[in-house]
């Protein structure tokens, strides 16, 4: 207690030192003056009572001296004293101090800001009880679903026999009906088994978890909230329980909310969970084996591996395979740990932009360490002279050290600030329904691990910049630096450093050169791949109609004709199709089904279907390549008709004519399906995947209350949206229109189209910075060179060289580092862009034009950068540089 | 060297405790004097190094000071004992009587055995 109030105390004397001063000093000078009164009293004279007094004292100055260590403590005054000499320096060369500081706060901020969504997505444990013992349980279809849902029979059957998983439970996200006074609306829910949230090891913040038994179709329906839905829709009031809501005409009684910081980025945003209930009317999708809804979530038992639950859950699915061949033939297992299935499709973009943040930050670094470096080189007679006064090289070193790390702090805090803006800017980026799908990102921010990664890395660049100077400093001596205008090895020394350093920035800068132009190329293939379709001018809504009243086929029939009756009739509309799923979505939704006339052998013939309106196809800008569009007597009444894609045509009818071919359902009986048609091939799924065979069988003989309206307009198709949701509202309050958008749109804005834009783009960012920082360095050495030789390059002339020689001799330096540095930097990039190979698309790593435009790019970059100085040399007049001495 | 014993690091802290505890507030010079005469004349002590030993103990919070007059009239900084520096000197006594009670058996025993 004694120790730490003096400690503190001491501290403070730090800040108080004038006042404390004076007072020591009238406190010295009274008690001299005491003692110089007793000695007079003893009969000295006054000049000789005076010596006395001050030589049993000891000294004044060395009492004040040693009174002042007592008083603060000396390193720290020190390291004041050192800090306002930095301070002093900083403000006398603010050009120096503000490039610096900003280089340092670009490489700090864009590191942080990319670590920070690194942290937030792959090192945060997810916010689930021992959460690395979860997995993701799926089913598989060879080279077709890795990764595919569980038919609810199938689930049944692996929760039953495996012997691995110490609890097995189902979720289904999807929309719900929800019926309130003021209509019906679409709301975002998930159906879970009763476990789910035991599995998770998480407990309702309010009222109850479903008990076991609480999924059964026997059971009462029960709901738990969302905190989000709990807040809005209820006001976070807590007689929520025991409130009742309507979910696809069925009441659904509350009774828990989940805390605040639940999430399970799988289903995205969700408003609710409710149980399974699994219908048992046979034909609909929970009674049938080959129907695939849900996916699963397990907890391994104890001492129990992902390979082992793996190899277990396969013997499973092959059981079941031989006990139902006609439903799962071909149906395998996957099981991988849930994290991976969370964040894994995201690991490898966000390290690929973490390296370029890292590359970034290397050249900032680097460059700061240079500029310290001629600057230091300009100081070497200040130092040399401080050393020749008695400062210590201990000394010496810790005034670079203290600079190098007020450079940092300063560099380091800018840059923190502007990475808390950055990760705002980039969150703001991301498409909402993308981000409702990275809930994890949502307490993204400077947390201690993101700050302890700032410090790390303000650590090491405060060593990096204190160092160099430091060692610099070791090389030379007084003597040398305080001849005037000395030019010993000293310079020498720094010119083959900084070279060093050039050639590490330009070689850098390459390599994100690099991965930005194989990136850019990337994304320009993907948003040039051939979709099939005319994008522009076309508005799409999203239609779900209740089943109460829209569920019988001749309903949806009714209502589908309103609908494209109603849409046409508006201004500007040239034509109308509806489809159940849109263009550029996914693969899912597919039908089995055995040619007709073929010997059958039990194929996986599993092909994406589509239920689309006559006019569908023709809206959306297809080509026909052979037979007819589907017409409006194609309905209940006639046999059942399909329209195929090229690629289903190639597959199955290679060298023949699809139309008129049969197509059969796995049974093999009838009724049968004729192929009339056979359009040319639509990107069904993500862009960046082969489009795979598919079928269009018309809506009239397959109908769904939810389906998709596109428009295609004579005007700008985004000012169309609100007179479609208008008409939709018009028919019937009780139908939900959702998701408005347009086709243009909805191609940028995919998943696929996002990931390879941001890459792209935040890459390229870096890579420009890159190149800028490089450039300046080397434009920095080249022009110091120049600056240490300009006495010979006077001679030079003096003896009759041409300024055509001068530019040579300097151009030819620049040269040399230029093509080491962009050498290193294409072998590196050959390394980094095979590692990246996995987020290109259509882009080969050795993508020769990308490597030649890059190596030009900086060549012509190096070569102004030097022919600045070169110029300044080639005007030198001899008579200046020999007399500049 | 003269004879006259040099001052160990902090027992100066100490008799300066002591002095402020017999004689009340004094200042520094006074309290040098009283080190000094109470010792015999047998300390050397600079007076110098009494003030850095004084803030220390005052940062400590075992003594106050403030300025005052002496009994000459010259201006002078008075160190006043607090309840905490009594404290401190109670336990300082005890802790040197153990130790010097210690070294004493130590001294008297390698005495007896040479």
């Amino acid at each position: 207690m004694r120790a730490l109030r003096a400690a503190m105390l001491r501290v403070a004397g730090l800040f108080s030192k004038n006042s404390c001063e004076r007072e020591l000093s009238a406190e010295l000078e009274s008690h001299l003056q005491l003692h110089v009164d007793d000695n007079l009293k003893a009969g000295m004279t006054a000049e000789e009572a005076r010596r006395q007094a001050m030589l049993k004292l000891g000294g004044l100055e060395r009492t004040k001296e040693n009174y002042r260590d007592q008083r603060s403590v000396p390193f720290l005054e020190t390291l004041m004293q050192d800090l306002r000499y930095a301070a002093r320096q900083a403000r006398k060369n603010p050009g120096f101090t503000f490039t610096a500081v900003l280089i340092m706060a670009l490489g700090m901020c864009a590191s942080v800001a990319i670590f920070s969504f690194v942290d937030a997505a792959l090192l945060k444990p997810l916010p689930y009880a021992d959460a690395t013992r979860l997995v993701g349980v799926y089913e598989s279809i060879e080279k077709i679903c890795p990764q595919c849902n569980l038919s609810y029979p199938d689930y049944l059957d692996w929760k039953r026999m495996n012997v691995v998983f110490s609890s097995l439970e189902l979720y289904q996200g999807r929309r719900f009906m929800m019926s309130g006074p003021a209509g019906a609306e679409a709301a975002r829910g998930t159906r879970v088994s009763d476990g789910f949230f035991r599995v998770l090891g998480v407990a309702p913040v309010l009222g109850r978890d479903f008990t076991p038994g609480e999924d059964l179709p026997s059971a009462p329906r029960t709901v738990i909230l969302s905190y989000a839905a709990w807040q809005n829709r209820y006001g976070g009031s807590p007689d929520v329980l025991g409130k009742s809501i309507v979910l696809d005409d069925q009441a659904n009684l509350i009774i828990g909310v989940m805390p605040r910081d639940f999430h399970f980025a799988l289903t995205g945003a969700t408003e609710f969970w409710t149980t399974i209930h699994a219908s048992q009317v046979a034909g609909t999708c929970d009674a049938r084996r080959s129907c695939h809804s849900m996916f699963g979530v397990a907890r391994l038992k104890d001492g129990v591996s992902v390979q082992t639950a793996l190899a277990n859950t396969v013997s499973i699915a092959h059981e079941l395979e031989r006990r139902y061949p006609e439903s799962n033939r071909g149906q395998g297992a996957a099981v991988e740990p849930l994290s991976e299935s969370i964040v894994g499709s995201m690991r490898s973009l966000l390290l690929l932009l973490l390296v370029g943040a890292g590359l970034l930050l290397v050249i900032a670094c680097v460059n700061v360490a240079s500029l310290i470096l001629v600057r230091a080189e300009s100081r070497r007679r200040e130092m040399a002279l401080r050393g020749a006064l008695g400062a210590s090289q201990g000394r010496l070193v810790r005034q670079f050290v203290t600079e190098g790390f007020v450079l940092v702090a300063t560099g380091s805090l800018a840059g923190l600030a502007l990475a808390y803006g950055a990760m705002r800017v980039l969150l703001s980026l991301i498409p909402s329904y993308l981000l409702e799908g990275m809930p994890y990102l949502n307490d993204l921010g400077l947390n201690p691990r993101v700050l302890a990664f700032a410090g790390f890395v303000a650590l090491v660049a405060g060593l990096l910049f204190s160092l160099t100077p430091s060692w610099r400093l070791a090389s030379s001596n007084a003597r040398q630096g305080l001849a005037e205008g000395g030019r010993g090895s000293s310079g020498l020394t720094w010119r083959r450093f900084g070279s060093n350093l050039v050639v590490v920035e330009l070689a850098t800068a390459v390599i994100l050169l690099v991965g930005a132009g194989l990136l850019g190329k990337s994304f320009y293939k993907l948003l040039h791949v051939e979709t099939g379709i005319q994008p522009d001018h076309l508005a799409l809504l999203q239609v779900g109609a209740p089943r109460a009243n829209y569920g019988k086929d001749e309903q949806a029939v009714a209502l589908e004709r309103l609908v494209i009756n109603r849409v046409s009739s508006l201004p500007g509309v040239k034509a109308v199709g509806i489809a159940t799923l849109l263009p550029i979505g996914g693969n899912g939704n597919t039908t089995w089904f055995r040619l007709v006339g073929r010997p059958y052998h039990g194929e996986h013939n599993d092909t994406p279907q589509r239920e689309v309106s006559v006019d569908y196809l023709k809206t959306l800008g297809a080509r026909l390549l052979s037979g007819r569009y589907f017409v409006e007597s194609d309905d209940m009444s006639k046999p059942r008709v399909a329209i195929v894609n090229q690629a289903f045509a190639k597959l199955y009818f290679p060298g023949e004519d699809a139309v008129d071919k049969q197509l059969a359902e796995l049974s093999g009986k009838p009724p049968f399906t004729t192929i009339v048609g056979v359009v040319n091939d639509i990107k069904e799924g993500p862009l960046d995947v082969e489009t795979r065979p598919a079928i269009y069988v018309p809506f009239n003989q397959n109908t769904d209350s939810v389906f998709a309206i596109a428009v295609r307009t004579q005007q700008d198709e985004q000012s169309i949206l609100p007179a479609l949701i208008a008409t939709i509202r018009q028919i019937d309050v009780g139908i939900v229109a959702t998701n408005p958008n347009t086709m243009v749109q909805r191609i940028a804005d995919s998943p696929s189209a996002y990931l390879h834009r941001s890459s792209a783009w935040l890459i390229a960012g870096f890579a420009v910075l890159a190149l800028v920082l490089a450039i300046v360095g080397l434009y920095g050495v080249i022009a110091y060179s120049v600056s240490q030789r300009t006495r010979e390059i006077g001679v030079r002339m003096a003896l009759g060289a041409r300024p055509g020689t001068v530019y040579r001799l300097v151009l030819q330096e620049a040269g040399l580092l230029a093509a080491i540095g962009i050498a290193a930097g294409l072998l590196g990039s050959l390394g980094a862009a095979t590692l990246m190979s996995k987020l290109l698309f259509g882009t080969t790593a050795w993508d020769l034009p990308t490597l030649a435009a890059v190596a030009g790019v900086l060549a012509a970059s190096a070569l102004l950068a030097s022919f600045i100085p070169a110029r300044r040399a080639a005007s030198v007049s001899p008579v200046d540089a020999l007399r500049a001495e | 060297m003269s004879d006259k014993a040099d001052v160990w690091q902090g027992t100066l802290a100490l008799m300066a405790l002591k002095t402020l505890e017999t004689l009340g507030p004094l200042h520094g010079y006074g309290i040098a004097r009283r080190i000094e005469q109470t010792s015999g004349d047998r300390l050397s002590l600079n007076y110098g190094t009494l003030y850095p030993a004084l803030l220390k103990l005052e940062q400590e919070g075992a003594i106050t000071s403030e300025w005052g007059v002496s009994e000459n009239n010259r201006k002078a900084k008075f160190y006043k004992l607090t309840r905490a520096g009594r404290k401190q000197i109670e336990k300082a006594t005890r802790d040197w009587e153990q130790t010097t009670a210690i070294l004493a058996r130590f001294l008297t025993e390698s005495g007896g055995q040479a």
